[in-house]
């Protein structure tokens, strides 16, 4: 987070870019869901993210953590689905972690990678099963690697970590799917792109964008 | 009920028409001895699941002696989860979510509660009803 920025204008433009972006995606993601799964995932995440929008000021007023667990129960409750509660338990978790601390690089290290076993907990999943755990443990284990080594500049993190889920998405294009409704069609998933590991992609480079600009 | 409290039975598809069938064939199984709660759909009454909905079917089914839980496909399990944690502490543990095929499962671990079985016996039942 800049220096300059007060907590709720960086939280409501957090908010409006995710918001947006999954507006403009939703029937990119459809239909990526199409191929390989039940065809909902750009509604249901739409439905989800219009009732942040919906509560955008509310939530932009509290604390991180806060804001990060109420989005998470919004989520959970309106996108239904499995990845209702997947990025429910993610925003959930890592507005626990975070707690009543400001957001910097090492408290979201640390937020994100209790967050991020927490979704392997609630989907008993790994990375490498064509989830969106294939993009949030790389862009997880990158953020962990800058901050150990104490890299500083904000800018230059936020287009790693957008490099780095970029790349990742695409790794899922040659993945079987083992988990979720992908894996009822085994071999035939391979050669599509994971939906959800798209919407983790697209949110990402929307914070990612958003961070690099504002720095 | 003036009998002693059986194990009840919830039911969560992601169809709400499937959830109303399954409870359907409980009932003609075991009649209406064991509770039975159930729940389908999304939040917009389409194909899915709802944690508020689940939630409230939960509460509502709630008994002393437990709960065994039926559920279909991925999501629907991981929502049922999450209903679950945000239940009160003291009923959170009388709920368990069985690893079984959901109208099977549920007729078996009905036909067992109807017995007055225990909630790990009921699981088990359920659990052991397809193999």
């Amino acid at each position: 987070m800049p220096a300059d920025a007060t907590p709720p204008a960086w939280h409501r433009a957090a908010i409006d870019a995710c918001v947006a972006t999954i507006a403009a995606e939703a029937d990119t993601l459809t239909e990526l869901d199409s191929a390989i799964g039940d065809g909902d995932h750009g509604t249901n995440l739409k439905r989800g993210f219009d009732a942040l929008a919906a509560e955008a000021d509310t939530l932009a007023d509290q604390p991180t953590g806060a804001m990060l667990q109420r989005a998470g129960t919004t989520l959970a409750n309106k996108v239904g689905g499995a990845s209702g509660a997947l990025y429910g338990s993610l925003l959930m978790m890592m507005g626990r972690q975070l707690g009543g601390r400001p957001l910097d690089p090492a408290t979201l290290a640390e937020a994100l990678g209790q967050g991020v076993e927490m979704v392997k907990k609630r989907g008993r999943a790994e990375a490498g099963e064509k989830t969106l755990l294939d993009v949030l443990v790389p862009v997880q284990r990158e953020l962990d690697r800058a901050v150990d080594a104490g890299e500083g500049d904000r800018a230059d993190l936020a287009h790693r970590l957008r490099a780095c889920a970029d790349n990742a998405l695409e790794s899922t294009r040659a993945m079987t799917a083992t988990k979720g409704r992908a894996s009822y069609l085994g071999e035939r998933s391979a050669g599509h792109l994971d939906p959800g590991a798209a919407s983790a992609c697209l949110l990402i480079g929307a914070l990612a964008d958003l961070a690099e600009d504002r720095t | 009920m003036s009998a002693p409290a059986q194990v009840a039975v919830a039911i969560v598809s992601h169809s709400p028409e499937i959830a109303r069938g399954t409870a359907a064939m409980v009932h003609q199984m075991v009649g209406s001895d064991v509770r039975v709660g159930y729940c389908g759909g999304n939040a917009d009454g389409g194909l899915g699941t709802d944690v508020e909905t689940i939630r409230a079917m939960l509460e509502d089914v709630w008994t002393h002696a437990g709960v065994a839980v039926l559920v279909d496909l991925g999501g629907a399990e991981m929502n049922t989860e999450m209903a679950i944690e945000m239940l009160s502490e003291d009923k959170r543990a009388g709920f368990t979510i069985c690893n079984a095929a959901i109208v099977e499962g549920a007729v078996m671990a009905a036909t067992q509660a109807s017995t007055g079985s225990g909630l790990q016996e009921v699981q088990q039942a359920a659990e052991d009803a397809i193999g």
